[in-house]
C-alpha cells in the first residue's frame, strides 16, 4: 500500500478533487457435502478506484493496473466522465467538500489471526457432515466455512501530496454454515445453522466458529429437519408473532434498513432496488413503530459484520440512533446524499469492491435491546407462533408490503410453547407492522448476525451487512402455512 | 486480451509436472457504467477488470484460485506462476474428489463481435437530451465483454462481444412508471427514440387515478417481462439436476407426476441462439438445445459436470445448473388480441421481488410493479397500486394457463453483479384464468 500511496502522490490530477481507494481481498471457501469434500476454492482480488470531482461533475475509473501508468490512466478516465457529466449532472458536485481522513481500523483479532489451519477446519466440517446423516430420510447435508480478509486504503490526492497516511483498514470475516435436507412422503424440509445464506457472519477470528455454534450443529440441525418433516403446517390466522434474531435480521433489514437509505428516498434506485415509502418530511416526526422501537446504525460494534472506521468516501464512522422511542430521526445516507438532500445521515457510502462506486448502504443496523426475557414474552402470549430462521423474503419496491417465511415455527398456546409447525409464513405492511411491536427482548435474547448478500445498486453490488437484534413480539399479525 | 490469456495458459501448460492437469477460465470486461436519475447523470465511470480462475488437478484432487489480472504481462505471468505453486502446496490438504469430471476433448474456437464505434458518451448525450422533459431513471452498461477457456488438452476457446444495455424507467408520479430496455451491439438513436416515445405514450395511462384491488383471484395477462420474472424462479434449483436428486427442486412434483404444467408449456435451454459463450467454465461445450419441459411435462434437466459424475449422467450446463438462454414455445394468441381476450382483469407489465412461499409446491410470492393496469371489457381503465401475489406455478402455468402469445420477446439480462451478465430469454406473453392476490 505504501508504494501505491507514493505513486499516487507523484501524479498530477489537475482536478478539484481526486481520491484513490485500493481494495485487496483474499478469500477461501471450505465445504463438505454428503461427507465428500467440495473443491477447495480461493480468491485473490486486487484493484483500485479513482474518483474525480471536477467543475461540478463526478466520474470514477476502476483498474487493476496499480502502476503509475495505470493510475494515471484511471485519473484521466475518471476526469473524462466528470467532464461529460458536468453539464448534465443530477447534482452540482462542486457544492460538496469530501473529507481528507487519515487513520487505521482493524477487525478484532486481525493482528493475531493464525494461518488458516485448513486440514483442521476440513476435519471439523467432515465431522459435522457425518454427524448430520442421522437417518435415511436425510437426503442432503453439508457444512461450510468461508474466510475472507480485506485490506483497504482510502486517500485523497491532497492528503497523499502532503505525505499523510490516508485511511488503512484491515478486515477479517468468518462465515460458517450448516444445512440439512430431509425428505419423506413427498415432503422436503431444510433446516440450517443461522439460515441458508450464512446469517452467522461476523468480523474476527476463528473463535466465531465456536460462538456461532458450528461445533455440534450437524446433528442438531438434522434432528430439527426430521422434526419439521413430522410437523403440521403452520396454522392460518391473525395472532401474536414472536420473531427470533435469525428472522429479525431480515425483518429489520428489509422493512427498516432499505426504506431509510437516502439514495432510495432521492430516487436513484427507482429503476432497480426501488423507492421508499419514507419521504424527507417524515424525519423528526413520523411514528415508525411503537415506543419500544429503538434502531441504531453502528459501524463501531466489535465483531459485527459491517464494522469499519471510515466509509468509502472517507467519513468517520460513529453510532447514530435512526429511530428513537418509535420516532424516525435520521436516514441512512452518506456525505453526497446528505449534501443532495439537506438531511443528516451516517457514514455509509459503501462499495462492495474496487470495481464498484460507493452508494448508500446500511452497515450494522441494530435493534437496541429492551427489558423482556424470552420466557416473559412467551408467557404473555395466549395464541401465537414463534418463528425462527429466515428462508423466504419479499417486499414491494416502496418497502411496505412484505411477506417472510421461516424454516421453523413453534405454536404458543396459553403462554407456553407447544407444537412445532412447518412452513411458517407471515405478511404485513411496514408502516403498521412496527407499531404492533409489543415487547422487545433483553440482551440475553439478542444475537449478532448479518448477511453477506445484500444486493442493490446500478451497476449491481452485493455487500456485507451486520444486524444485531433481540427477539421481538408483535401483536395481531397475518400468519399462514404452506399448501394444504 | 485473447492473446494474453492464451499465453498465460501456455505458460501454465509448460510448467505442468507429470500427472498434473489444469483448466483456466477468464472473465474480462471493459465497461462504462452511467446511472441516470431525473434524466440527468447521477454517477458515471469506467471499469476495467479481468479475473482468471486457474484449477490444478493431480492424483484425483482439485484446487482452484480466482485472481485479478493486472493486464501487465510480466506481472500477470509472475502472479500465475506464484498461484500455480500455491495450488500445488494446497493439494496435500484436500481429499481425492470422487465427483471430479474433466473434459478430455480439445476444442479450439473463437467468436468475436467487435464494434469500436460504440461510445457510451454518445448514448449519454441521446438519453439526457431526448428524455430531458421526463423523469427518467436507469442504467447504461457499455463496452467489451470477453470469456475464455483453456486446458491442458489443448482447448483454447474465446468469446468476445462489444455491446450496450440501456435499461430505464420513465416515471409518471410516485411509484407509477414504465420500464423499458434497449440492448444491442450497434446503437441507433432512432430506435431509442421510438422506444422512448412508446414509453411516453404509456405515461398518459399512468396519470389516471390508480385503482386498488381487494385480495382475491383475477384474470391476468403477463407480458414477456413479467413472465420472465416467474420463470426465473425456476433457476432457484428448478431445472437443477442436483436439486432434483436431493429433493430440493421446486419442480420435484413435476418430475414425480404429482403436478403438471399446461400442455402449452414447452421450455428449452437454447444455447445455440443465446448471447452467452457456447462453452461453460469447465470447458464443456453446451449442447445447441437442452429440452427442459415438453408439453407441460418435465423432460430434462440442467446437469453440471460435477453432478454428471456424481449421478452418472451427461453434462449439459454450467456449474450452477441455471438457464442462460431459456426459450419458451409460442402460443396462438396474437398480441393485438390480448386485451380483448383478457376482457376484465390485470395487465401485468412487471413483477418484483419474487421468492418461494412454499418451495416444494412451487408456490411463489412477489409484487406487481411499474406498468400494471386494470382492464375492463378489453380496455385499459386505470393503473393499479402495487399488489402482493401468492400462487403456485403449478396452477398459474398449469390448469389456469389459457393462452400464450404468438409473438415472443428477446429479453437480455441486465444484471451486473460482479460483472456484466450475458444471459437472455425468448418468451411469449401469458394469459391466465386466475391469479391470486393476497395483500
Amino acid at each position: 500500500m505504501d508504494t501505491i500511496k507514493k505513486t499516487f502522490a507523484r501524479l498530477r490530477p489537475d482536478v478539484d478533487f481526486c481520491a484513490l481507494r485500493v481494495v485487496e481481498t483474499r478469500g477461501e471457501t471450505l465445504a463438505v457435502r454428503q461427507d465428500v469434500q467440495e473443491p477447495l476454492t480461493r480468491s485473490v482480488d486486487r484493484g483500485a478506484m479513482v474518483t474525480v470531482i471536477h467543475a461540478g461533475g463526478y466520474g470514477y475509473a476502476a483498474t487493476s493496473q496499480l502502476t503509475e501508468a495505470g493510475l494515471q490512466a484511471a485519473i484521466q478516465e475518471a476526469k473524462r466522465w466528470a467532464e461529460i457529466s458536468r453539464t448534465r449532472s443530477v447534482f452540482d458536485y462542486s457544492q460538496i467538500a469530501l473529507p481528507h481522513p487519515s487513520g487505521q481500523y482493524h477487525s478484532p483479532q486481525v493482528a493475531h489471526a493464525p494461518q488458516v489451519q485448513r486440514r483442521e477446519l476440513l476435519e471439523l466440517l467432515m465431522a459435522e457432515s457425518r454427524a448430520a446423516k442421522v437417518d435415511d430420510r436425510i437426503v442432503d447435508w453439508g457444512a461450510t466455512i468461508a474466510l475472507l480478509a480485506s485490506r483497504q486504503l482510502y486517500i485523497t490526492h491532497a492528503s497523499a501530496a502532503q505525505g499523510e497516511s490516508g485511511v488503512e483498514q484491515d478486515f477479517q470475516f468468518v462465515m460458517p454454515g450448516v444445512s440439512v435436507t430431509a425428505f419423506a412422503n413427498g415432503d422436503t424440509q431444510t433446516r440450517s445453522l443461522g439460515g441458508q445464506y450464512n446469517g452467522y457472519c461476523r468480523q474476527g477470528g476463528q473463535e466465531i466458529l465456536q460462538a456461532a455454534g458450528l461445533v455440534g450443529a450437524g446433528a442438531r440441525v438434522a434432528r430439527e429437519a426430521l422434526e419439521l418433516l413430522a410437523a403440521p403446517n403452520c396454522p392460518t390466522g391473525q395472532m401474536d408473532l414472536l420473531l427470533m434474531p435469525e428472522q429479525m435480521l431480515l425483518q429489520l433489514h428489509e422493512s427498516i434498513g432499505h426504506p431509510l437509505e437516502l439514495d432510495r428516498i432521492l430516487g436513484d434506485e427507482r429503476n432497480y432496488a426501488g423507492t421508499s415509502f419514507v419521504t424527507p418530511d417524515m424525519f423528526g416526526t413520523y411514528r415508525y413503530g411503537s415506543e419500544l422501537l429503538n434502531v441504531s446504525s453502528d459501524p463501531t460494534v466489535a465483531n459485527e459484520f459491517a464494522s469499519y472506521g471510515w466509509d468509502d468516501d472517507g467519513t468517520p464512522a460513529q453510532k447514530h440512533l435512526l429511530i428513537r422511542d418509535g420516532i424516525l430521526e435520521r436516514p441512512l445516507g452518506g456525505a453526497i446524499s446528505q449534501a443532495r438532500s439537506g438531511l443528516p445521515g451516517v457514514a455509509n457510502a459503501r462499495a462492495c469492491a474496487w470495481n464498484r462506486a460507493p452508494i448508500d448502504r446500511m452497515a450494522n443496523l441494530n435493534i437496541e435491546p429492551g427489558d423482556a426475557t424470552l420466557a416473559e414474552m412467551i408467557a404473555s402470549v395466549e395464541r401465537g407462533v414463534l418463528m425462527d430462521t429466515n428462508v423466504s423474503w419479499s417486499i414491494d419496491d416502496s418497502r411496505n408490503k412484505f411477506q417472510f417465511g421461516c424454516e421453523r415455527g413453534v405454536l404458543i398456546e396459553g403462554g407456553k410453547l407447544t407444537t412445532v409447525v412447518k412452513n411458517p409464513n407471515y405478511r404485513g405492511i411496514s408502516a403498521t407492522f412496527w407499531r404492533s411491536l409489543r415487547r422487545v427482548g433483553n440482551a440475553s435474547t439478542s444475537q449478532t448476525m448479518g448477511t453477506p448478500f445484500c444486493g442493490k445498486g446500478e451497476p449491481n453490488q452485493i455487500i456485507r451487512v451486520g444486524h444485531a437484534s433481540p427477539a421481538c413480539l408483535f401483536g395481531d399479525v397475518d400468519v399462514f402455512g404452506g399448501e394444504a | 486480451m485473447q492473446h494474453e490469456f492464451f499465453e498465460l495458459a501456455d505458460l501454465v501448460q509448460a510448467q505442468l509436472r507429470p500427472g498434473e492437469r489444469f483448466t483456466a477460465w477468464l472473465a474480462a470486461e471493459t465497461s462504462d457504467f452511467v446511472r441516470f436519475n431525473h434524466a440527468r447523470v447521477r454517477q458515471a465511470g469506467h471499469v476495467q477488470q479481468a479475473h482468471l480462475t486457474l484449477r490444478l488437478v493431480a492424483d484425483g484432487k482439485q484446487v482452484s484460485v480466482t485472481m485479478t489480472l493486472s493486464q501487465q504481462v510480466a506481472e500477470d505471468r509472475a502472479q500465475v506462476l506464484h498461484q500455480l505453486d500455491a495450488l500445488r502446496g494446497q493439494l496435500p490438504d484436500v481429499a481425492v474428489d470422487p465427483h471430479l469430471l474433466l473434459a478430455d476433448t480439445c476444442h479450439v474456437a473463437s467468436r468475436r463481435e467487435a464494434n469500436p464505434e460504440l461510445q457510451a458518451a454518445v448514448i449519454v448525450e441521446a438519453v439526457t437530451s431526448r428524455a430531458a422533459a421526463y423523469d427518467l431513471v436507469g442504467i447504461l452498461a457499455c463496452g467489451v465483454i470477453a470469456h475464455g477457456f483453456a486446458a491442458d488438452t489443448g482447448s483454447r476457446l474465446w468469446a468476445e462481444t462489444t455491446s450496450f444495455n440501456l435499461e430505464w424507467s420513465l416515471f409518471a408520479h410516485g411509484d407509477k412508471a414504465v420500464k423499458s430496455a434497449y440492448a444491442g451491439t450497434v446503437w441507433e438513436e432512432a430506435v431509442f427514440a421510438d422506444k422512448l416515445a412508446h414509453a411516453v405514450g404509456q405515461l398518459a395511462l399512468l396519470q389516471r387515478p390508480a385503482r386498488t384491488l381487494t385480495p382475491g383471484a383475477y384474470r391476468a395477462f403477463f407480458t414477456p417481462v413479467a413472465l420472465e420474472s416467474l420463470l426465473s424462479m425456476l433457476n432457484w434449483g428448478g431445472f437443477s439436476e442436483k436439486q432434483l436428486q436431493v429433493k430440493r427442486s421446486p419442480l420435484l412434483k413435476l418430475q414425480t407426476g404429482e403436478a403438471a404444467f399446461s400442455p402449452l408449456v414447452t421450455l428449452v435451454e437454447n444455447s445455440a441462439q443465446g448471447l452467452s459463450p457456447p462453452f461453460q467454465g469447465e470447458g464443456f461445450l453446451k449442447p445447441a438445445e437442452a429440452p427442459l419441459v415438453r408439453d407441460g411435462q418435465l423432460f430434462g434437466s440442467l446437469v453440471s459436470p460435477r453432478t454428471a459424475k456424481e449421478y452418472g449422467l451427461t453434462a449439459n450446463a454450467d456449474a450452477e445448473e441455471t438457464t442462460q438462454s431459456l426459450h419458451m414455445a409460442a402460443g396462438d394468441l396474437p398480441e393485438a388480441d390480448v386485451l380483448r381476450r383478457l376482457d376484465t382483469g390485470l395487465y401485468i407489465g412487471n413483477l418484483w421481488y419474487l421468492n418461494f412461499s412454499d418451495r416444494m409446491n412451487a408456490r411463489i410470492t412477489g409484487m406487481t410493479r411499474f406498468a400494471t393496469f386494470w382492464v375492463e371489457n378489453g380496455e385499459i381503465v386505470a393503473p393499479l397500486n402495487v399488489m402482493r401475489f401468492d400462487d403456485s406455478l403449478f396452477r398459474v402455468l398449469g390448469e389456469h394457463l389459457e393462452a400464450l402469445t404468438v409473438e415472443r420477446a428477446l429479453l437480455v439480462d441486465t444484471d451486473t453483479y460482479g460483472a456484466r451478465h450475458t444471459a437472455s430469454s425468448l418468451l411469449p406473453g401469458a394469459l391466465v384464468r386466475r391469479f391470486e392476490l393476497v395483500l
